[in-house]
């Protein structure tokens, strides 16, 4: 790892200035993904800026019909909340599984989806949820944040303080870990939204990261249920192939982990 | 060079650091706490996990100044030394938890942090997912699991496993 400036700001405001007035500048969250990256050298910033003082950015809170988790809450925190388990019981559920404790402890949901990890679980909850990404300039609705390979809507001094998730009328998340890595080979949350809004995000399988399937939405409006979605078929065609799975076999699974969904959705 | 300071295992420590020093090379090259292993440096292995305060994390993933003012616990923590032996470093003798011992610092730590979070009655698939992150190249794990469950149950009524420092 090369040698950095490193910087810990205590606020969002200290933190922003940082970010306009330094060169080659990167915020640091949890570090499980950016610590790994600057180790391969494969980032070297000149500055660091820590948000792990700012404790604003910590937090979980019902905000009359949504769950707002402030930037630095870690996967840990999610996962054990009770106001998100009693609120959005798969979203906890999705946190409880991201990697193992330890990342847990230490990774943030603000991190996972401005890295937007092609098989990172967060974007998927983000995307069926139809969540809010607040930063420290504006709201930017979640279909129009995540936008290709580790790549968002956000501009370089731009900072995640909150994410904004609805609440649905019931959701369900289905992950077929990769066995070494515990990313999602495929992961597939399913939400009801409304009496004819439902959505599916799949991540772990698409060439530009997470994505939605509408054919299987428009099933499930019809009714609600595993069996809805039994000959709804996912081309293959625009999915990932690489030495963990085929494009084949991640669209089936696609349609496996759907349906499993679907049932934790109805528990 | 930044200068820092945190507590480990309970005493106040200072040191100047560059800014890329992992928490780990702290803790083993500046402060000679060398019960903390680095297995995999890459986030895999688990070898390196401590306490910062109160969570289980990897020291190769967290560099030292991010920790600072924070509250360390190592393996070297847990029992004083030449005394007695924490419930769970026992538990992992008792039921020959350990092989090489390669992976048992990391191991123990992160049992600890599962039983913090968890309590003391821990079943077997408790401990084997709390487990998913400590990879261990001798004992299959079958006794390392034993071992936790045993030493879960013992630390009951000791001392609350030092979560603080
Ligand atoms: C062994 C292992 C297993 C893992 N398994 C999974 C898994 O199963 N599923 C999964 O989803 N993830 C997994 N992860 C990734 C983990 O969830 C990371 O915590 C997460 O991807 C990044 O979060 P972080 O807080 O660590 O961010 P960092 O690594 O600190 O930062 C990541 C990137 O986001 C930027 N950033 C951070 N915070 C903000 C912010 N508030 N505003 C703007 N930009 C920001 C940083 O500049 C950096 O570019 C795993 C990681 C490891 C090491
Ligand atoms: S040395 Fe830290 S996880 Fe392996
Ligand atoms: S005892 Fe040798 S690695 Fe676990």
């Amino acid at each position: 790892m090369y040698d950095f400036t490193f910087h810990r700001p205590a606020d969002v405001k200290k933190a922003a200035a940082l970010l306009q007035s330094s060169e080659e500048v990167k915020l640091l969250a949890g570090g499980q993904t950016l610590i790994p990256t600057l180790k391969q050298r494969l980032a070297a910033p000149r500055n660091l800026v820590d948000l792990g003082a700012i404790e604003d950015l910590v937090g979980i809170e019902r905000k009359g019909r949504n769950v707002v988790i402030g930037a630095m809450t870690h996967h840990a925190t999610v996962a054990a909340s009770a106001v998100v388990m009693k609120a959005i019981p798969a979203l906890a559920e999705l946190a409880s599984h991201i990697g193992d404790p330890a990342v847990r402890n230490q990774g943030t949901i603000g991190g996972s989806i401005a890295n937007n990890d092609p098989a990172a679980d967060y974007p998927a909850a983000c995307i069926g949820l139809g969540a809010t990404i607040i930063t420290s300039k504006r709201k930017i609705e979640a279909d129009d944040f995540f936008t290709g390979l580790f790549e968002t809507a956000l501009e370089p001094d731009e900072i995640i303080t909150q994410v904004s998730f609805p609440l649905p009328i019931r959701a369900g998340y289905a992950k077929f870990p990769n066995p070494a890595s515990r990313y999602a080979l495929v992961g597939v949350f399913v939400a009801e939204r409304g009496k004819k809004e439902v959505r599916v995000a799949v991540t772990g399988a698409g060439e530009s990261g997470v994505f939605r399937v509408p054919a299987m939405e428009r099933a499930l409006v019809k009714r609600f249920a595993p069996k809805s979605l039994e000959g709804v078929k996912v081309d293959a065609n625009s999915l990932v192939s690489d030495l963990h799975a085929g494009a084949e076999y991640r669209a089936h699974l696609i349609g496996v982990m759907a349906q499993r969904a679907v049932e934790a959705a109805e528990k | 060079m930044p200068r820092m300071s945190l507590t480990v295992n309970g005493k106040a420590v200072s040191a100047d650091v560059e800014a890329r020093t992992l928490l780990v090379t702290l803790l083993r090259e500046h402060l000679k706490l060398t019960g903390t292993h680095v297995g995999c440096d890459t986030s895999q292995c688990g070898a390196c996990v401590v306490h910062v305060d109160g969570r289980a994390v990897k020291s190769c993933t967290m560099l030292a100044l991010q920790a600072d003012g924070a509250r360390v616990l190592t393996i070297e923590g847990l029992a004083p030394e030449g005394g007695a032996l924490h419930p769970m470093q026992e538990a992992f003798r008792t039921h020959h938890g350990l092989q090489c011992g390669y992976c048992t610092p990391g191991m123990i730590m992160t049992a600890i942090d599962l039983v913090n979070r968890e309590g003391h009655e821990l079943d077997e698939h408790t401990i084997r997912a709390g487990l998913e992150g400590n990879l261990c190249r001798c004992t299959g794990y079958h006794n390392i699991v034993k071992a936790i469950a045993a030493g879960a149950s013992a630390m009951k009524g000791k001392r609350r496993a030092a979560s603080a420092a």
